[in-house]
Protein backbone atom coordinates (compact mmCIF):
# COMPACT_ATOMS: atom_id res chain seq x y z
CA UNK A 1 0.00 0.00 0.00
CA UNK A 2 1.38 3.67 -0.91
CA UNK A 3 1.35 5.46 2.40
CA UNK A 4 0.02 9.36 1.76
CA UNK A 5 3.43 11.52 1.72
CA UNK A 6 4.87 12.12 4.74
CA UNK A 7 7.87 13.30 6.78
CA UNK A 8 9.78 11.22 8.84
CA UNK A 9 12.18 12.00 11.96
CA UNK A 10 13.49 9.55 14.16
CA UNK A 11 15.02 11.96 17.22
CA UNK A 12 17.57 10.11 19.14
CA UNK A 13 16.43 11.88 22.32
CA UNK A 14 13.02 12.94 24.18
CA UNK A 15 13.55 16.51 24.08
CA UNK A 16 14.17 16.38 20.77
CA UNK A 17 11.11 14.19 19.72
CA UNK A 18 8.99 16.82 22.02
CA UNK A 19 10.34 19.58 19.74
CA UNK A 20 9.50 18.17 16.62
CA UNK A 21 6.04 16.73 17.61
CA UNK A 22 5.88 20.16 19.09
CA UNK A 23 6.90 21.94 15.82
CA UNK A 24 4.15 21.17 13.53
CA UNK A 25 0.44 20.88 13.79
CA UNK A 26 -0.28 17.59 12.02
CA UNK A 27 2.81 15.23 13.82
CA UNK A 28 2.69 12.11 15.09
CA UNK A 29 4.27 10.01 17.62
CA UNK A 30 5.14 6.71 16.05
CA UNK A 31 5.75 3.55 18.74
CA UNK A 32 5.54 0.36 17.20
CA UNK A 33 3.28 1.02 14.17
CA UNK A 34 1.15 -2.38 14.60
CA UNK A 35 -1.99 0.42 14.64
CA UNK A 36 -1.16 3.39 13.28
CA UNK A 37 0.80 2.12 10.22
CA UNK A 38 -2.88 0.53 9.43
CA UNK A 39 -4.57 3.60 9.92
CA UNK A 40 -2.25 5.26 7.76
CA UNK A 41 -2.68 2.29 4.98
CA UNK A 42 -6.86 3.18 4.58
CA UNK A 43 -6.17 7.34 5.12
CA UNK A 44 -7.76 7.57 8.51
CA UNK A 45 -4.64 9.12 10.06
CA UNK A 46 -2.79 11.31 7.66
CA UNK A 47 0.28 12.50 9.50
CA UNK A 48 2.66 15.03 7.56
CA UNK A 49 5.12 14.52 10.14
CA UNK A 50 5.93 11.26 11.74
CA UNK A 51 8.15 11.12 14.69
CA UNK A 52 9.67 8.02 15.51
CA UNK A 53 10.29 7.26 18.92
CA UNK A 54 12.52 4.22 18.43
CA UNK A 55 15.70 5.68 18.29
CA UNK A 56 15.30 6.84 21.66
CA UNK A 57 16.69 4.64 24.00
CA UNK A 58 15.64 6.19 27.81
CA UNK A 59 12.10 5.39 26.56
CA UNK A 60 12.75 1.09 27.21
CA UNK A 61 13.61 -0.98 29.96
CA UNK A 62 12.30 -2.22 32.89
CA UNK A 63 13.45 -1.32 36.04
CA UNK A 64 12.15 -2.48 39.18
CA UNK A 65 12.95 -1.23 42.73
CA UNK A 66 11.34 -3.44 44.89
CA UNK A 67 7.90 -1.11 45.56
CA UNK A 68 7.74 -0.08 42.00
CA UNK A 69 7.58 -1.36 38.47
CA UNK A 70 8.70 0.82 36.18
CA UNK A 71 8.43 0.36 32.30
CA UNK A 72 9.68 2.79 29.78
CA UNK A 73 6.98 3.49 27.31
CA UNK A 74 8.79 2.43 24.08
CA UNK A 75 8.98 -1.26 25.82
CA UNK A 76 7.72 -4.01 23.39
CA UNK A 77 4.97 -6.43 24.70
CA UNK A 78 7.98 -9.14 24.07
CA UNK A 79 9.90 -7.08 26.34
CA UNK A 80 7.33 -7.62 29.11
CA UNK A 81 6.53 -11.33 28.77
CA UNK A 82 10.77 -12.48 29.12
CA UNK A 83 11.19 -9.76 31.81
CA UNK A 84 12.57 -11.35 35.31
CA UNK A 85 11.74 -7.56 36.97
CA UNK A 86 7.78 -8.21 35.91
CA UNK A 87 8.06 -11.95 36.80
CA UNK A 88 9.01 -10.69 40.61
CA UNK A 89 6.99 -7.75 40.59
CA UNK A 90 4.06 -8.05 38.84
CA UNK A 91 3.39 -11.16 36.49
CA UNK A 92 -0.27 -10.34 35.40
CA UNK A 93 1.44 -7.83 32.63
CA UNK A 94 3.36 -10.50 31.04
CA UNK A 95 0.63 -13.17 31.13
CA UNK A 96 -1.71 -10.88 29.62
CA UNK A 97 1.00 -8.74 27.34
CA UNK A 98 1.85 -12.65 25.84
CA UNK A 99 -2.36 -12.96 24.65
CA UNK A 100 -1.42 -9.93 22.62
CA UNK A 101 -2.59 -10.67 18.42
CA UNK A 102 0.67 -12.53 17.93
CA UNK A 103 4.65 -12.68 18.33
CA UNK A 104 5.77 -10.84 15.28
CA UNK A 105 3.43 -8.14 16.95
CA UNK A 106 4.34 -8.24 20.13
CA UNK A 107 8.15 -8.01 18.74
CA UNK A 108 6.95 -4.37 17.62
CA UNK A 109 4.34 -2.73 19.36
CA UNK A 110 4.29 -1.27 22.99
CA UNK A 111 3.02 -1.01 25.94
CA UNK A 112 2.88 3.25 25.50
CA UNK A 113 1.33 2.79 21.93
CA UNK A 114 -1.50 0.18 23.93
CA UNK A 115 -2.48 2.70 26.30
CA UNK A 116 -2.13 6.17 23.62
CA UNK A 117 -3.98 4.84 21.08
CA UNK A 118 -7.35 3.31 23.71
CA UNK A 119 -8.89 1.78 21.49
CA UNK A 120 -11.29 0.39 23.71
CA UNK A 121 -10.93 -3.05 23.27
CA UNK A 122 -7.00 -2.76 24.17
CA UNK A 123 -5.64 -5.12 26.57
CA UNK A 124 -3.42 -2.37 28.57
CA UNK A 125 -6.14 0.27 29.48
CA UNK A 126 -8.45 -1.98 31.47
CA UNK A 127 -5.39 -3.76 33.47
CA UNK A 128 -3.05 -0.57 34.39
CA UNK A 129 -6.48 0.95 35.81
CA UNK A 130 -7.23 -2.30 37.65
CA UNK A 131 -3.38 -2.01 38.99
CA UNK A 132 -3.76 1.92 39.97
CA UNK A 133 -0.50 2.47 37.46
CA UNK A 134 0.52 6.18 36.61
CA UNK A 135 1.92 7.61 33.53
CA UNK A 136 4.51 10.33 33.25
CA UNK A 137 4.01 12.47 30.22
CA UNK A 138 6.63 14.85 28.95
CA UNK A 139 6.23 18.27 26.98
CA UNK A 140 8.05 21.40 26.49
CA UNK A 141 6.65 22.65 29.88
CA UNK A 142 8.13 19.75 31.87
CA UNK A 143 6.30 16.65 32.72
CA UNK A 144 3.35 15.32 34.74
CA UNK A 145 1.93 12.20 36.44
CA UNK A 146 -1.35 11.22 36.34
CA UNK A 147 -3.73 8.29 37.10
CA UNK A 148 -5.65 6.06 34.76
CA UNK A 149 -8.29 7.93 35.73
CA UNK A 150 -7.37 11.02 34.04
CA UNK A 151 -5.06 9.55 31.62
CA UNK A 152 -7.84 7.60 29.67
CA UNK A 153 -10.19 10.19 28.03
CA UNK A 154 -12.32 8.80 25.63
CA UNK A 155 -12.23 6.40 22.54
CA UNK A 156 -8.42 6.73 20.91
CA UNK A 157 -8.06 10.03 23.14
CA UNK A 158 -5.82 10.27 25.97
CA UNK A 159 -4.49 13.13 28.28
CA UNK A 160 -1.08 13.35 25.89
CA UNK A 161 -1.46 16.13 24.35
CA UNK A 162 0.09 17.39 20.58
CA UNK A 163 3.12 18.04 21.58
CA UNK A 164 3.73 15.50 24.07
CA UNK A 165 4.79 12.11 24.71
CA UNK A 166 4.02 9.10 27.46
CA UNK A 167 7.45 8.42 28.97
CA UNK A 168 7.14 5.40 31.37
CA UNK A 169 4.41 3.71 33.47
CA UNK A 170 4.82 3.28 36.81
CA UNK A 171 2.96 -0.10 38.35
CA UNK A 172 3.37 -0.63 42.37
CA UNK A 173 4.55 -4.11 42.62
CA UNK A 174 2.13 -6.87 43.53
CA UNK A 175 2.90 -7.24 47.33
CA UNK A 176 -0.02 -8.79 48.86
CA UNK A 177 -2.29 -8.06 45.80
CA UNK A 178 -3.62 -10.75 43.63
CA UNK A 179 -3.87 -10.12 40.12
CA UNK A 180 -6.45 -11.89 37.31
CA UNK A 181 -7.85 -11.49 34.43
CA UNK A 182 -10.48 -13.17 31.94
CA UNK A 183 -11.48 -12.40 28.74
CA UNK A 184 -14.02 -13.57 25.35
CA UNK A 185 -12.04 -12.80 22.20
CA UNK A 186 -12.89 -13.28 18.59
CA UNK A 187 -10.92 -16.47 18.32
CA UNK A 188 -7.48 -17.58 20.68
CA UNK A 189 -5.21 -13.93 21.29
CA UNK A 190 -7.87 -12.31 19.11
CA UNK A 191 -9.61 -8.93 19.60
CA UNK A 192 -11.33 -8.69 22.80
CA UNK A 193 -15.34 -8.78 22.85
CA UNK A 194 -15.24 -8.15 26.82
CA UNK A 195 -12.02 -8.33 28.75
CA UNK A 196 -11.80 -8.09 32.76
CA UNK A 197 -8.97 -6.86 34.83
CA UNK A 198 -8.90 -7.38 38.59
CA UNK A 199 -6.81 -7.14 41.88
CA UNK A 200 -7.67 -8.53 44.92
CA UNK A 201 -6.41 -7.15 48.09
CA UNK A 202 -7.65 -7.54 52.54
CA UNK A 203 -11.01 -9.11 50.37
CA UNK A 204 -11.53 -6.09 48.35
CA UNK A 205 -11.49 -6.80 44.27
CA UNK A 206 -10.42 -4.03 42.28
CA UNK A 207 -12.27 -4.56 38.60
CA UNK A 208 -11.45 -2.75 35.53
CA UNK A 209 -13.67 -3.44 32.65
CA UNK A 210 -12.69 -3.28 29.14
CA UNK A 211 -14.85 -2.76 25.87
CA UNK A 212 -17.78 -1.68 27.41
CA UNK A 213 -17.35 2.15 26.93
CA UNK A 214 -15.13 4.34 25.77
CA UNK A 215 -12.23 4.01 28.63
CA UNK A 216 -12.09 1.48 31.34
CA UNK A 217 -15.21 1.21 33.49
CA UNK A 218 -13.81 0.74 37.11
CA UNK A 219 -15.80 -1.26 39.99
CA UNK A 220 -15.01 -2.11 43.48
CA UNK A 221 -16.30 -4.71 45.59
CA UNK A 222 -16.20 -7.58 47.77
CA UNK A 223 -14.27 -10.34 46.13
CA UNK A 224 -16.73 -12.90 46.26
CA UNK A 225 -18.96 -14.14 43.17
CA UNK A 226 -22.50 -12.30 43.64
CA UNK A 227 -20.83 -8.69 45.33
CA UNK A 228 -18.91 -8.67 42.10
CA UNK A 229 -21.75 -9.71 39.53
CA UNK A 230 -23.93 -7.10 41.86
CA UNK A 231 -21.52 -4.67 41.83
CA UNK A 232 -21.27 -4.67 37.90
CA UNK A 233 -24.85 -4.69 37.24
CA UNK A 234 -24.87 -2.02 39.23
CA UNK A 235 -22.84 -0.14 37.18
CA UNK A 236 -25.21 0.38 34.36
CA UNK A 237 -23.04 -0.17 31.67
CA UNK A 238 -24.07 0.58 28.46
CA UNK A 239 -21.93 -1.45 26.05
CA UNK A 240 -22.13 -1.08 22.17
CA UNK A 241 -23.39 -3.53 19.81
CA UNK A 242 -21.60 -4.67 16.75
CA UNK A 243 -21.19 -7.75 14.41
CA UNK A 244 -19.89 -9.39 17.38
CA UNK A 245 -21.88 -8.90 20.10
CA UNK A 246 -25.12 -7.28 21.27
CA UNK A 247 -24.89 -4.50 24.10
CA UNK A 248 -27.00 -7.14 26.27
CA UNK A 249 -24.95 -10.17 25.53
CA UNK A 250 -21.59 -7.66 26.43
CA UNK A 251 -23.31 -6.72 29.62
CA UNK A 252 -23.40 -10.11 30.43
CA UNK A 253 -20.31 -11.38 30.09
CA UNK A 254 -19.21 -7.89 32.08
CA UNK A 255 -20.46 -9.73 34.96
CA UNK A 256 -19.50 -12.96 34.44
CA UNK A 257 -15.86 -12.26 33.38
CA UNK A 258 -15.84 -10.10 36.60
CA UNK A 259 -16.34 -13.16 38.44
CA UNK A 260 -13.81 -15.27 36.71
CA UNK A 261 -11.01 -12.28 36.60
CA UNK A 262 -11.69 -12.38 40.54
CA UNK A 263 -11.71 -16.06 40.93
CA UNK A 264 -8.34 -16.28 38.75
CA UNK A 265 -7.04 -13.57 40.70
CA UNK A 266 -7.58 -16.20 43.96
CA UNK B 1 7.83 15.16 1.69
CA UNK B 2 10.59 13.78 2.98
CA UNK B 3 13.42 11.65 1.32
CA UNK B 4 15.81 9.21 3.52
CA UNK B 5 19.00 7.50 1.95
CA UNK B 6 19.24 3.94 3.57
CA UNK B 7 21.83 1.25 4.60
CA UNK B 8 20.39 -2.06 5.13
CA UNK B 9 22.09 -5.36 4.93
CA UNK B 10 19.58 -8.01 3.76
CA UNK B 11 20.41 -11.25 3.66
CA UNK B 12 24.13 -10.20 4.12
CA UNK B 13 24.63 -7.79 1.73
CA UNK B 14 24.20 -4.03 1.87
CA UNK B 15 22.44 -2.21 0.31
CA UNK B 16 22.44 2.03 -0.03
CA UNK B 17 19.49 3.30 -1.39
CA UNK B 18 17.29 6.51 -1.29
CA UNK B 19 13.38 5.97 -0.34
CA UNK B 20 10.27 7.95 0.38
CA UNK B 21 9.50 8.33 3.62
CA UNK B 22 6.13 6.31 3.32
CA UNK B 23 7.83 3.54 1.48
CA UNK B 24 6.86 0.28 3.56
CA UNK B 25 9.76 -2.34 4.34
CA UNK B 26 7.87 -4.71 2.30
CA UNK B 27 7.97 -2.63 -0.76
CA UNK B 28 11.49 -1.53 -0.32
CA UNK B 29 12.22 -5.03 -0.18
CA UNK B 30 10.29 -6.39 -3.28
CA UNK B 31 10.28 -3.23 -5.31
CA UNK B 32 13.49 -1.98 -4.96
CA UNK B 33 15.64 -4.88 -4.22
CA UNK B 34 13.83 -7.10 -6.27
CA UNK B 35 13.36 -9.51 -3.58
CA UNK B 36 9.91 -11.29 -4.15
CA UNK B 37 10.38 -13.89 -1.84
CA UNK B 38 8.72 -11.92 0.55
CA UNK B 39 4.85 -11.53 0.18
CA UNK B 40 2.24 -8.67 0.51
CA UNK B 41 -1.08 -10.77 1.31
CA UNK B 42 -3.45 -8.63 3.38
CA UNK B 43 -1.39 -5.28 3.86
CA UNK B 44 -3.02 -5.12 6.89
CA UNK B 45 -0.94 -6.94 9.25
CA UNK B 46 -2.75 -9.49 9.61
CA UNK B 47 -1.95 -12.63 7.97
CA UNK B 48 2.11 -12.61 8.18
CA UNK B 49 3.17 -13.15 4.76
CA UNK B 50 5.63 -10.63 4.97
CA UNK B 51 7.22 -11.51 7.60
CA UNK B 52 11.02 -11.05 8.01
CA UNK B 53 13.54 -10.90 10.72
CA UNK B 54 14.90 -7.58 11.26
CA UNK B 55 18.37 -7.37 13.45
CA UNK B 56 17.30 -11.22 14.22
CA UNK B 57 13.37 -10.48 15.20
CA UNK B 58 10.40 -12.02 13.63
CA UNK B 59 8.37 -8.55 12.41
CA UNK B 60 5.47 -7.96 9.23
CA UNK B 61 7.07 -5.47 7.22
CA UNK B 62 4.04 -3.80 5.49
CA UNK B 63 3.57 -2.61 9.07
CA UNK B 64 7.16 -0.24 9.00
CA UNK B 65 8.45 2.34 7.08
CA UNK B 66 11.54 1.68 5.02
CA UNK B 67 13.46 4.10 6.97
CA UNK B 68 13.01 2.26 10.14
CA UNK B 69 15.10 -0.40 9.01
CA UNK B 70 18.10 2.10 8.55
CA UNK B 71 21.13 0.31 9.69
CA UNK B 72 19.38 -3.08 10.70
CA UNK B 73 19.83 -6.56 9.11
CA UNK B 74 16.70 -8.42 7.52
CA UNK B 75 16.70 -11.84 6.62
CA UNK B 76 14.18 -12.74 4.13
CA UNK B 77 13.04 -16.09 2.96
CA UNK B 78 15.70 -16.18 0.20
CA UNK B 79 18.47 -15.41 3.00
CA UNK B 80 17.73 -19.10 4.43
CA UNK B 81 18.82 -20.82 1.12
CA UNK B 82 21.85 -18.80 2.40
CA UNK B 83 22.61 -21.00 5.39
CA UNK B 84 22.67 -24.13 3.29
CA UNK B 85 25.56 -25.45 1.16
CA UNK B 86 25.38 -24.33 -2.51
CA UNK B 87 22.44 -22.42 -2.52
CA UNK B 88 20.68 -26.01 -1.48
CA UNK B 89 16.89 -25.96 0.11
CA UNK B 90 18.11 -25.84 3.99
CA UNK B 91 17.22 -28.17 6.25
CA UNK B 92 13.75 -26.16 7.34
CA UNK B 93 12.36 -25.73 3.70
CA UNK B 94 13.34 -29.61 2.87
CA UNK B 95 10.94 -30.61 6.02
CA UNK B 96 8.15 -28.37 4.28
CA UNK B 97 9.26 -29.93 0.70
CA UNK B 98 8.57 -33.58 2.61
CA UNK B 99 6.09 -33.30 5.07
CA UNK B 100 3.85 -31.37 2.20
CA UNK B 101 3.95 -28.08 4.71
CA UNK B 102 2.53 -26.15 1.85
CA UNK B 103 0.03 -26.22 -1.29
CA UNK B 104 -0.48 -22.92 -2.90
CA UNK B 105 2.43 -21.38 -1.51
CA UNK B 106 1.80 -17.82 -1.01
CA UNK B 107 2.15 -18.19 3.04
CA UNK B 108 4.87 -20.25 2.81
CA UNK B 109 7.70 -17.26 3.12
CA UNK B 110 6.30 -16.07 6.12
CA UNK B 111 6.07 -19.37 6.77
CA UNK B 112 9.37 -19.97 7.29
CA UNK B 113 10.85 -16.93 8.44
CA UNK B 114 8.01 -17.68 11.46
CA UNK B 115 9.76 -21.02 12.24
CA UNK B 116 12.99 -20.11 11.64
CA UNK B 117 13.07 -16.82 14.61
CA UNK B 118 11.23 -19.94 16.74
CA UNK B 119 13.93 -22.63 16.32
CA UNK B 120 16.78 -19.95 16.77
CA UNK B 121 15.56 -19.22 20.10
CA UNK B 122 13.11 -22.59 21.16
CA UNK B 123 15.56 -25.25 19.43
CA UNK B 124 13.11 -28.26 20.77
CA UNK B 125 9.58 -26.38 20.98
CA UNK B 126 6.67 -28.35 21.98
CA UNK B 127 3.44 -28.25 19.50
CA UNK B 128 1.94 -25.71 21.55
CA UNK B 129 4.49 -23.37 20.98
CA UNK B 130 5.40 -24.13 17.38
CA UNK B 131 1.19 -23.21 17.21
CA UNK B 132 1.43 -20.59 19.06
CA UNK B 133 4.86 -19.26 17.07
CA UNK B 134 2.79 -19.36 13.66
CA UNK B 135 -0.80 -17.83 15.35
CA UNK B 136 0.62 -15.02 12.71
CA UNK B 137 0.78 -16.34 10.05
CA UNK B 138 -2.37 -17.63 8.19
CA UNK B 139 -2.38 -20.21 5.75
CA UNK B 140 -5.41 -21.16 3.65
CA UNK B 141 -4.59 -24.34 2.16
CA UNK B 142 -2.94 -26.41 4.75
CA UNK B 143 -4.51 -25.85 8.08
CA UNK B 144 -1.40 -26.04 9.64
CA UNK B 145 -1.13 -29.63 10.79
CA UNK B 146 1.96 -30.66 8.13
CA UNK B 147 3.67 -27.45 8.71
CA UNK B 148 3.38 -28.06 12.33
CA UNK B 149 4.49 -31.76 11.50
CA UNK B 150 7.44 -30.22 9.24
CA UNK B 151 8.96 -27.67 12.00
CA UNK B 152 8.67 -30.92 14.33
CA UNK B 153 10.55 -32.92 12.22
CA UNK B 154 13.43 -30.71 11.82
CA UNK B 155 13.18 -29.60 15.29
CA UNK B 156 13.81 -33.01 15.91
CA UNK B 157 16.55 -33.57 13.59
CA UNK B 158 14.48 -35.95 11.11
CA UNK B 159 15.12 -34.40 7.74
CA UNK B 160 18.66 -33.19 8.12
Amino acid sequence: MLLAELDYARPGSIEEAVTLLAGREDARALAGGQSLVNVMKTRVATPELVVDLNGIAPLRGIASDGGVLEIGAMTTYSAIVDSAEVAGARPILAEVARTIADVQVRNRGTIGGNVCSNDPTNHFPPLLAALEAELTIQGAGGERTVGTEEFFEGVYMTAVQPGEVLTKVRIPAKGDARDGWASVTLGKDGTGIVNVAATVKDGTARIAIGCVAATPVVVTASADETAVKDAVRAAGLDPPADVHASAEYRRHLAEVLAARAVRDAA
Amino acid sequence: MSEHTIAVTVNGERYERAVEARKLLVHFIRDDLDLTGTHVGCDTGNCGACTVLLNGVAVKSCMLLAPQADGAEVTTVEGLTLLAADGELNPLQKAFSEHHALQCGYCTPGMLISATYLLSHTPQPSEEEIRRAIQGNICRCTGYVNIVKAVQAVSEGQSL
